[in-house]
């Protein structure tokens, strides 16, 4: 029947994949360092927080939403993690009579700061029907003014080294980042997969008025999943944060783009219903590799914003291009 | 001046598998409303959009003011004084009056080497013709702020300041309050006395009296005849529209139908133009009908007792108990499901798995420990319908979208086959499926009778609701107008209660 696979097609789909690819081999031969144990370790570190904000961002991206307030919320949280795990001593601490809290205490008053915005965002879309690019663009104003308001815009840092070491820290020479990741994939790989809540949410994404029909909870589903979302931006910001040892209000920002971009290279669907973990974790990878190959090919910075730009356009394209193809 | 405004002989189309018009002839005399009757699906629509081209005819030739023509396209058919009405209006509610009228034909002048839109010259044209169908509006109001009559008066108008001479009226009621017929009524009578002819498709009795001068009636694709409104009685008109022989194509119906299990109370529904005060019982068991022509408001009743709609006043009891319905989880809580007419639109979740489409009513039943889906006992859930229902498919975890319609369909049933509800709605549950199919989902209804469950169909194909129904409801224009079983279930009689208003 339909078996026959196009090539032309598969190539056409694929090709951002297949590029890059070609990208990494080329880089690989001629600039060794790049493919070096350490690199790659690199890599992986940095990509860790990343996939952590796609997984967010991929549940709303199913349910045809998205969320542009990802990015900020990562600055938040990150900034809000670094103020409340300044050393006593640290040299202009910002709340300078903030009890020294347990560091997975403060991660978790992260979450809950967040997952109430994470809280307005769905109830914006899915309540009062403002299509989620209006309300979570909104949304990404207000958070980054609450950062501004919180820190002045004074860089934060001098942190605890219980802080430092859950974030940069390793265990047998794997990057605990890289743990976290692995963990937090899984869950949402199982909340994907093995619970209503996965099963509604792919419903929603293909077809919103079929699944309400069949009893599905839109609203509550979309809530919990704008929740959901949140709560994991406040774990990559706390990651950010305590990787790179400092934060500013800038933290994360235009993180939520990069997000999407990564998902929709990976195969999720702006047209909803369609997305794996598997395929957000790739697509965060290939997304990784791609500005670290033009790093060692010696580009120029500002040169590297244009081509990622590129590479966001062209893969929506793409995949836009797979959903007028099924019509 | 030739006999006929309008000839069109020996129509034929076929689309693959169906002849839609099989030799239909229609004559339209000059400065008259003829009216276009049959039932749903019987070539009406089909037959116009051949005169305007957008379907291609087989055969048979038109005819327009006595010249042959050759009409490949709605711009064509408007250049030769042919418009048409829709029944749903495709207007831009936020532009002007004017601007709609001249949409695609803006009236231009010079602004220097430009050309610009002419607004002046657009208002004062478009408040001449606004005059002429009596509506003396500010041709500058945004047409969103007019009533839907108003805006049908606006698009007469249009196609009257495009010089047509021949308008085509479909359903032209079908969303009105009886005021506002009245007030179409007059626009049509002053127009047709300047010679303007109307095509009226209608299933309304009444108003075919009120109207029409002349009517010529279609049954399954074909001509019956055509006749002078004095000459034809209305219970003629209802035998020629239903006169076809029955042939037993369906499963013997040996449910047996209980006591009550759902009770239905002066439904009506929050809009004026939708249904009012409904009330009727469905039987432990019974497969309950639901006939009337298209506009009757029977999906919109049912949709509002599955809580896809709202209501204004109603009560339902079901098992003895009242129960309140606000949206379709709470009916389905409460033991109701329903199959929805549109299945593209509010059935199938299409870039998902068959498994998926089957379960997502009723993962509540495979939860362990509150959390996680037991995907075996799914899997063997979804394995079970597919080989009782017969699905044609490799595996479950095809996506539905590559099934054929009469598939989907029975997936659709599988998924409330699933869920297990007490009352099963279902609405057109065989349009657009195969012979074949249909009798297998007619032994699946009968076999969920005969477990106790209460189905209501709404079908608008005759021979389908007699054929597989205990008991018939019969609506018309928003209204209950008729119950019929056993004896009195007959063609003449639904058509007499469909038709009465």
């Amino acid at each position: 029947m339909k078996k026959k696979i196009n090539i032309k097609d598969t190539l056409i789909n694929n090709g951002i994949i297949l590029l890059l690819a070609v990208l990494v081999v080329y880089v690989s031969i001629n600039v060794p360092a790049f493919r070096s144990f350490a690199n790659l370790k690199n890599l992986a570190i940095n990509a860790a927080p990343r996939v952590i904000v796609a997984l967010g961002v991929s549940g709303c991206l199913i349910t045809k939403g998205t969320d542009l307030s990802a990015g900020r919320m990562v600055g938040l949280a990150g900034c809000l993690a670094g103020i409340m795990l300044q050393k006593a001593d640290a040299p202009g601490k910002i709340w300078p009579n903030f009890p020294q809290l347990n560091v997975f205490l403060v991660l978790l008053i992260c979450m809950a700061v967040c997952s109430v915005f994470g809280l307005i965002n769905g109830i914006v879309v899915a309540y009062l029907n403002v299509p989620a690019f209006i309300g979570t663009l909104g949304m990404q104003m207000i958070v980054y003014g609450i950062a501004l308001v919180i820190t002045n815009a004074v860089p934060i840092g001098g942190y605890r080294a219980d802080f430092t070491t859950v974030t940069q820290g390793n265990i047998a020479g794997i990057p605990f980042l890289f743990i976290y990741l692995v963990i937090a994939a899984a869950i949402i790989w199982f909340v994907y997969n093995y619970t209503r809540h996965g099963k509604y949410m792919y419903a929603i994404g293909g077809n919103e008025s079929a699944a309400e029909v069949s009893g599905v909870n839109v609203k509550k589903t979309k809530i919990i999943i704008y929740i959901t979302a949140a709560c994991l931006y406040a774990i990559a910001g706390f990651l950010f944060s305590g990787k790179s040892g400092g934060a500013s209000v800038n933290l994360g920002m235009s993180y939520e783009l990069e997000a999407i971009a990564a998902c929709t290279i990976g195969g999720v669907s702006v047209n909803g219903g369609i997305g794996r973990v598997s395929g957000v974790i790739i697509g965060v990878a290939v997304f990784e590799l791609l500005k670290s190959s033009l790093q060692f090919l010696g580009v120029n910075t500002n040169y590297q914003f244009i081509a990622q730009g590129i590479v966001i356009v062209v893969a929506i394209a793409l995949d836009i291009r797979k959903y007028i193809a099924k019509k | 001046m030739a006999e006929y405004r309008l000839e069109m002989h020996g129509i034929s189309k076929s689309f693959p598998g169906v002849k839609a018009l099989d030799q239909v002839n229609l004559s339209v005399r000059p400065g008259t409303v003829h009216a276009l009757m049959g039932e749903n699906g019987a070539g009406k629509s089909t037959l116009m959009k051949c005169l305007f081209g957008i379907y291609k005819m087989d055969e048979g030739e038109v005819l327009v003011d006595g010249e042959k023509m050759n009409i490949g396209n709605p711009d064509e058919a408007l250049h030769h004084g042919l418009a048409m009405v829709h029944q749903e209006l495709q207007p831009v509610p936020d532009r002007t009056i004017a601007e709609n009228m001249y949409l695609g034909r803006y009236p231009l002048k010079s602004f220097g080497p430009l050309k610009v839109i002419d607004h002046k010259r657009m208002n004062e044209e478009t408040v001449k013709w606004l005059e002429n169908v009596k509506m003396p509006f500010d041709p500058k109001k945004k047409l969103g702020e007019l009533s839907i009559s108003q805006m049908q008066s606006v698009e007469i108008a249009k196609a009257v300041s495009q010089d047509a001479r021949l308008i085509i009226l479909d359903e032209p009621t079908s969303s009105l309050t009886e005021n506002e017929v009245e007030a179409l009524f007059k626009i049509v009578r002053d127009l047709k006395s300047r010679g303007v002819s109307f095509v009226y498709i209608s299933h309304k009795m009444a108003e075919i009296r009120q109207i029409a001068d002349d009517i010529t009636i279609m049954r399954d694709g074909t001509y019956v005849g055509s006749w002078s409104m004095e000459d034809i009685s209305d219970n003629e008109i209802v035998k020629q529209m239903v006169g076809r022989e029955l042939t037993n194509v369906y499963p013997a119906l040996d449910n047996e139908p209980g006591d009550v299990l759902m009770e239905v109370k002066g439904y009506t529904s929050i809009s004026d133009r939708s249904f009012q005060n409904c009330s009727f019982t469905l039987r432990r068991g019974e497969i309950l009908g639901f006939g009337g022509l298209v506009g009757a408001q029977r999906t919109e009743l049912m949709e509002a007792i599955f809580g896809i709609r709202h209501i204004k006043s109603g009560e339902i009891i079901l098992n003895g108990k009242q129960i309140s319905i606000k949206c379709p989880h709470d009916a389905i809580k409460n033991g109701i499901g329903m199959i929805t007419e549109d299945r593209r639109g509010t059935g199938i979740l299409g870039c998902l798995s068959i498994a998926d489409n089957v379960s997502i009513a009723s993962l509540d039943q495979y939860l362990e420990a509150g959390v996680k889906l037991n995907k075996k006992k799914i899997e063997e859930l979804v394995q079970e319908n597919v080989g009782k229902l017969s699905i044609k498919t490799p595996s479950s975890k095809e996506l539905i979208q590559n099934l054929s319609g009469g598939n989907q369909q029975k997936v659709i049933i599988s998924r409330w086959l699933a869920n297990n509800p007490d009352v099963l709605i279902m609405d057109e549950p065989t349009r657009g499926i195969d012979v074949g199919a249909k009798y297998e989902i007619y032994q699946i209804m009968i076999e969920l009778a005969k477990q106790g469950k209460g189905i209501i169909m709404i079908s608008s194909e005759m021979p389908e609701l007699l054929g597989v129904s205990n008991r018939i409801m019969v609506m018309c224009n928003k209204r209950i107008t008729g119950e019929l079983s056993g004896e009195e279930a007959t063609q003449e009689n639904v058509m007499k209660y469909a038709t009465q208003f």
